[in-house]
């Protein structure tokens, strides 16, 4: 570790790896509700495990991305973070909320919830991903504004590199479009159109940004590849990203009440995202093939590896799959959506997050590389994983096929309940690579116990 | 990538790009506010409707059910729900649950008032009512 505040990452780098564990627990329960109906009723409905299963989601990579931030920023600006309490204490703060808000949705019926925590004042709850009530979404905020307050400060003083921008770029933005979740007008077209501006500007524009930049980090550390070489390819990726997915925004204006030339706008521009994606796969192995050094971490290169080629497939390839407007009108909200959902976040965020703990973690618990008995375990970990969510995607592909055909395609097409007990045999398939994706999990969670001769300390 | 082609050039082409499409999406945006009144049925939007879309959020409804095509792909599409089965169906339905059958999903009680179960309806009503551009296909959802 370079520089002493670094190791305010660790923290967060922990709690985003336990929230990921809650977070495909939750996943397990909601995937045998698909075919046992009753399963933990009335304990824990669908929308409940549902709720928690995609916040936690959300919350494990901000954590993941603070802690990448607080990790990178020091190394790039070459000085102290401007203040590690204060990071610490935001720690605390974002933990506590977070924990509270999902004890809140496991504990409490949502309308109850709603009540006493302030929705009536001003009404943002109960819309998909943002369900947080209106004191966790001010959490939100102020944790955040603290961490871009510091990191900023950070920067101003010390060396400006373009990776560091783009990542402070990547950072604000998320604040910033964040802040139309508290704008929930009562027209639900309206509503509609601007819940895309949280949800579609966050993933499919800045996440991006901020995925960028942490690759980018890792590839010239695990490479040796010249900086400037490494930043050249970032800008052209997240150029790519944002000329294709801001317009490409409007593949989610087609069926929601807004005008129908969004029909024509959307599918060119986000027919055209997998690029980037593609550009990213490319960039990720051509600085490997080019590398400079051996570095001794080669399970982060295989992250970064991975990350390069999931992604792509998740969200580029499997969103162009149901991204034109004469195939969406018949995919749109079925569990081809959900294919695409599941590989996109888990290749694109969920993998570079890994990436970037994969590659600090060794070096906030002083040494440059774990041992090769940890590396090998990890390797496992991410094969499992991997394999397992290409599973989860091609079986919800095909149950998403099917219902198409027998909901909205054929000549008679059947009531929704009798598609979904048509296509089981796809969910069962589905529980089981999910617990494959969970032995992956811990796999992975030991790799961090496994001892052996670690690679040279780090000063 | 030829020595050519340097990191500023990209740099410059990203803040280009970004500017310009940018202000694209937010041109399209407001147009689109222009045009969206005659296809959102806001001449609809009356209170009830307004406390429907209130009950249909503090319920966490989404949670399950897509709305619109958007939402969870547990349980049946309701932005048509009320062409499909109508006021009285819909509100002696949401009364009845749980079925309890075992195995099936189960949907859970959420004790509404009359009154709240008609600014459902409502509320559902005005949705099915929407411009939508002929989606869903099918009245099944």
């Amino acid at each position: 570790m370079q520089y002493s505040s670094q190791s305010v990452a660790k923290p967060y780098f922990i709690a985003a790896i336990g929230l990921f564990a809650g977070q495909v627990l939750f996943g397990l329960i909601m995937g045998l509700q698909y075919v046992i109906g009753d399963f933990l009723f009335p304990a824990i409905p669908f929308n409940v495990a549902r709720m928690v299963h995609t916040n936690l989601l959300i919350v494990w990579l901000l954590f993941g991305f603070m802690g990448a931030a607080y990790y990178m920023i020091p190394e790039e600006t070459e000085t102290e973070l401007y203040s590690p309490k204060l990071a610490i204490a935001m720690f605390w703060v974002f933990l506590v909320a977070g924990a509270a808000t999902i004890l809140g949705y496991l504990l409490v019926p949502y309308a109850t919830l709603a009540k006493f925590t302030g929705n009536d004042i001003l009404e943002t709850m109960g819309r998909e991903f943002l369900e947080q009530p209106l004191i966790t979404k001010v959490g939100i905020v102020v944790v955040a504004l603290v961490f871009l307050f510091n990191l900023t400060m950070t920067m101003l003083r010390g060396r400006k590199t373009s990776i560091s921008l783009v990542l402070m770029m990547g950072l604000w933005g998320l604040a910033v479009f964040f802040l139309f979740s508290f704008y929930n007008p009562h027209n639900l077209v309206l509503d509609k159109y601007f819940w895309w501006w949280v949800v579609h500007l966050w993933v499919e524009g800045v996440w991006e940004l901020i995925l960028g930049s942490l690759l980018a980090f890792v590839l010239i550390k695990v490479t040796g590849v010249d900086r400037e070489v490494i930043e050249k390819w970032l800008y052209v990726i997240i150029t790519l990203t944002l000329i294709t997915g801001i317009i490409g925004t409007g593949h989610h204006y087609f069926w929601i009440g807004t005008p129908e030339y969004w029909q024509w706008w959307g599918s060119v521009f986000s027919a055209l995202e997998p690029i980037p994606f593609f550009a990213m796969t490319v960039f990720a192995f051509n600085m490997v093939n080019r590398r400079r050094r051996e570095h001794p971490n080669k399970a982060a290169t295989l992250w970064a590896l991975g990350t390069g080629v999931m992604s792509f497939l998740g969200a580029g390839v499997w969103g162009f799959l149901h991204t034109l407007a004469p195939v969406n009108y018949y995919t749109h909200g079925t569990q081809i959506t959900a294919a695409h959902g599941h590989m996109a976040f888990y290749g694109a965020y969920a993998m570079v997050v890994l990436c970037i703990i994969s590659y600090a973690m060794p070096i906030l618990r002083g040494r440059a590389a774990n041992s090769e008995k940890s590396q090998v375990m990890e390797m496992w970990a991410f094969w499992l994983m991997t394999v397992a969510m290409v599973f989860i995607t091609l079986f919800l592909t095909a149950a998403g096929i099917l219902q198409v055909w027998l909901q909205r395609y054929s000549s008679t097409p059947i009531p929704f309940m009798a598609a979904q007990d048509q296509v089981a045999i796809f969910y069962w398939l589905r529980e089981g690579a999910g617990l494959m994706f969970l032995t992956g999990l811990v796999v992975y969670i030991i790799s961090f116990f496994v001892g052996g001769e670690s690679k040279a300390r780090t000063a | 990538m030829s020595g050519t082609f340097t990191k500023s050039m990209a740099r410059n082409i990203f803040y280009g790009g970004t500017v310009f499409f940018a202000l694209l999406f937010i041109a399209l945006t407001f147009d689109s506010m222009q045009t969206i009144p005659k296809r959102d049925n806001r001449a609809n939007l009356t209170p009830a409707v307004v406390a429907g879309k209130k009950i249909w959020e503090v319920n966490n409804c989404i949670g399950c059910h897509t709305l619109l095509g958007e939402g969870a792909y547990f349980a049946p599409e309701l932005g048509n729900v009320y062409k499909r089965r109508g006021p009285e169906f819909i509100k002696a339905w949401i009364q009845s649950q749980p079925t309890g059958a075992p195995g099936r999903r189960q949907m859970p009680n959420f004790h509404l008032t009359e009154q709240q179960l008609n600014d459902l309806v409502e509320f559902l009503k005005y949705t099915s009512e929407i411009n939508t551009a002929n989606w869903p296909p099918n009245i099944e959802g």
